[in-house]
């Protein structure tokens, strides 16, 4: 054996064995019962470098909400309010305990919330989606213009829009600087329109459990800043009412007492579930504009573990006709094509581990392009080394001229179709961007295996110098 | 050695009118049908919801059909076998729970256990947003096929053909979809993308061929030239698509629900791929070369034209393209003729 030859062998050897002992992790995990696997996952023990499964794979929800940009503070770029409020929903949904979330940002204001096998959605869902936008304004109901705009409300059905802001035509009843909240249980309140104190200003919030009614109650203390605040806004506003707002909505208007400044309570008629939830949000922070969900997927656990069944069986399928067709129809030179291919499949697994990549749907797709591609590289190879065969030549002239002929239509045509998939990286977006990740990755190690790999095997059957090699 | 294909001589271009036409009338077909019946758009680019339920035992289509109705509210009811329903309401402002309570109450009238499998609600803009970005990346990816084929090739004229290629695939395959009205999801996005990079790779390899043929026969005409590259790559383009077709024909078969849309839409593709491959990229050449004159021998000045591309290929070249001797000294030859 040449010195060069050797070289190459030791170099597919040690990317196989790289790739195997890459590859293994995920066999163990996967082996693992489904029961198991998830408590490991919430335990955060889940291994780092394996291939995830996407959610129409493995089953789960996912969530797109669009951060409503029109509400932000003037003085906080929208970039910084994005991660911001990542960092919120993150928070949140850690104290909630859901196993392994993705959250990300997509596009301008959009933040995609991945929540794989989670079995009560909804909850998740409405912890995510509360602004918990908690304020305090001061109840304003004696003027005579509020009580006329509160009987006019009273008559109609609907005075809000859609986002919850206030009707045009009766926020011009009111006069300058004042607004109007619902209640809890469905009133009106009329109050001063600027929040003197906000959720910003809370240091900590916790759960009682047995509040002043019986019900639940949320305590929430400030911090130094929000005490003096409050201090100032209850010390000026002694007998008045003050509303604790938080969505929008009056959750209680208590008449202020005496001059507060480092706790207070929220209560109200909330069951524990609620309280829980309330507690959560508001120690998390208060999102920097409301979110609204603008998409939402949930795929049954049991639909995707069919799919995966039904799928993974036909491409075993498929892929066992393929190797068979080869061998029968190209004997050696196919078998040495197959074991290309199963080589590309497995480096394929194994660049993804270590990436952590999700596979999907689409991103089999893309998996299967780039091995059809693969099996194309060599059908050309041996297809030109069968025409070099009739002419006559020696072995090694077929074999030298089989690639080096080959190779141009190779090399164009995987370049043009990774050019593809990067231009689908770069505007897609998830799905699309699934199917373009494995197909570069696909068609890169294709390159290696089905063209270095299996040359790299003839001229090792070469070295015994046989006098042909079955086309 | 085992072959399909021995030796074939077929005059390929003879009958490019016939090709043509054929296109042709598949376009008017397609644009008849666009017009009439429409792409079943799915939710992921109209907005609106959908839910996907499973009955225990069997159901007929009807009787789920009238149950729904009674919702009051316009929604589509699609079959997927193995008694498995879509429901969809596209366009729908409305909220996924009260969708899918709705439906739910709907089909609790059928006294049939089910379970829901899936719901999807896709808001307007964030449909819109998906076509725009799918309508960009397939616009930009095409750009970049023809910079790279006019840069490899030497020809814009061959790029073109080959994008024109490819969107003749994507057509027949929305043509498949409008006749069958499936609907269009993300997953037969990806299909079509997967088909226009088989495309792509046909083409690709075809041009590779007719661009070694300049080189190795520098005085025969453009039209021998493609004939003869027809011929000989025509094997391989029956093998792989003879794997790819079949593999997709299992994935079709028992490859379950998930991939069903996604395999028929591949299926076509591929089907109609090595025809366009055979019959209408490299006749595209040969016509646009030739003004569309049907000459039999063609003049000169076109091929040397052509032959000149290696030459200027060399001066820029980003890989070994050619190593082979043969074509080397070939190459060589023709520049000597030249002088």
């Amino acid at each position: 054996m040449s010195k060069s030859l050797a070289i190459k062998w030791i170099v597919i050897i040690v990317i196989l064995l790289g790739s195997l002992a890459l590859i293994y992790p995920n066999y163990r995990w996967y082996s693992k019962p489904n029961a198991e696997r998830e408590k490991l996952e919430s335990l955060g023990e889940r291994p780092q470098r394996i291939l995830n499964l996407g959610l129409d794979l493995r089953g789960g929800s996912s969530l797109l909400l669009e951060l409503d940009v029109s509400k932000l503070s003037d003085r906080e770029p929208l970039n910084e309010a994005m991660a911001r409020a990542i960092e919120i929903i993150r928070n949140r949904i850690d104290q909630y305990g859901v196993g392994e979330t993705s959250i990300t940002r997509q596009g301008e204001k959009w933040i995609l919330v991945q929540l794989p096998g989670v079995a009560n959605p909804a909850a998740a869902e409405a912890l995510i989606g509360k602004t918990a936008m908690l304020e305090f304004h001061i109840v304003k109901n004696d003027t005579s213009a509020a009580e006329e705009a509160i009987t006019k409300l009273e008559s109609m059905e609907e005075p809000f829009d859609q986002d919850g802001a206030l009707k045009p035509e009766i926020a011009k009843l009111l006069p300058e600087g004042y607004t109007i909240f619902r209640t809890k249980d469905g009133g009106y309140n009329v109050v001063d329109k600027t929040a003197k104190v906000t959720g910003a200003d809370l240091d900590d919030a916790h759960l009682t459990m047995y509040g002043e009614n019986g019900y639940p109650e949320v305590a929430f203390s400030f911090n130094a800043e929000g005490a003096k605040k409050f201090g100032q806004l209850t010390a000026s506003n002694i007998g008045k009412q003050l509303a604790i707002v938080l969505d929008n909505t009056i959750q209680s208007a208590p008449v202020v007492q005496s001059r507060i400044t480092k706790e207070g309570r929220i209560s109200g008629t909330f069951t524990l579930d609620e309280a829980r939830q309330l507690t959560i949000v508001l120690k998390a922070g208060a999102l920097p504009a409301p979110v609204r969900i603008i998409e939402k997927r949930t795929i049954g656990p049991t639909l995707g573990e069919d799919s995966i069944k039904s799928g993974l069986s036909a491409s075993l399928y498929a892929l066992l006709a393929i190797l068979l067709f080869m061998i029968i129809y190209y004997k050696w030179a196919g078998f040495i094509a197959d074991t290309a291919l199963v080589l590309n499949l497995v480096l394929l697994m194994a660049v993804m581990s270590y990436f952590s990549a999700t596979l999907t749907v689409p991103g089999i797709a893309g998996i299967i392009l780039s091995l059809a591609m693969a099996i194309d590289a060599n059908v050309l190879i041996i297809e030109r080394m069968r025409e070099e065969k009739l002419l006559g030549k020696p072995i090694a002239t077929i074999i030298q001229l089989g690639y080096d002929k080959a190779w141009s239509a190779i090399f164009d045509s995987n370049i043009t179709t990774i050019i593809v998939g990067c231009c689908l990286l770069q505007f897609g977006t998830g799905p699309v961007k699934g199917f373009a990740v494995t197909l570069i990755i696909g068609l890169t190690v294709s390159l290696f295996t089905a063209v270095f790999v299996t040359r790299a095997m003839y001229e090792l059957i070469l070295t015994s110098n046989p006098k042909e090699i079955s086309l | 050695m085992m072959t399909f294909f021995p030796k074939t001589n077929i005059d390929f271009l003879k009958y490019r009118k016939v090709y043509f036409t054929i296109s042709a009338l598949i376009f008017v077909l397609g644009i008849y049908l666009f017009a009439t019946k429409g792409l079943n758009m799915g939710v992921d680019f109209t907005g609106g919801t959908m839910v996907q339920v499973k009955f225990e035992q069997s159901v007929d289509m009807a009787k789920v059909r009238e149950a729904l109705t009674q919702t009051g509210s316009e929604s589509e009811l699609q079959s997927y076998g193995d008694n498995t329903y879509a429901v969809r309401e596209k366009g729908a402002e409305g909220n996924i729970d009260e969708v899918q309570a709705r439906v739910e109450k709907a089909l609790d009238t059928l006294n049939v256990p089910y379970v829901v499998q899936q719901t999807n609600f896709v808001g307007p803009s964030v449909g819109q947003d998906m076509t725009e970005r799918a309508v960009w990346a397939i616009i930009l990816s095409l750009v970049f096929i023809i910079i790279y084929v006019a840069f490899r090739f030497s020809n814009i004229l061959w790029g073109t053909s080959g994008v024109i290629a490819l969107f003749h695939d994507l057509f027949v395959m929305a043509v498949a979809f409008a006749i069958t009205q499936r609907e269009i999801d993300l997953v037969v996005v990806a299909a079509f993308l997967t088909v226009a990079g088989f495309s792509i790779n046909d083409t690709i390899v075809i041009f590779d061929r007719i661009r070694e043929n300049m080189r190795l026969h520098p005085r025969a005409s453009l039209g021998e030239l493609i004939n003869l590259s027809i011929n000989e790559t025509l094997s391989r383009t029956v093998i792989t698509s003879i794997t790819v077709v079949g593999s997709l024909f299992i994935l079709y078969f028992f490859g379950g629900e998930a991939l069903n849309s996604f395999s028929f839409a591949m299926l076509v593709g591929c089907i109609c791929g090595f025809y366009t491959t055979v019959a209408l990229t490299t006749p595209l050449v040969y016509v646009w070369s030739h003004g569309g004159e049907s000459r039999e021998n063609v003049s000169a000045a076109p091929v040397r034209k052509a032959v000149e591309a290696p030459k200027t290929e060399k001066a820029d070249k980003p890989a070994p393209v050619q190593t082979a001797a043969s074509s080397k000294k070939s190459v060589r030859k023709s520049r000597r003729n030249r002088r």
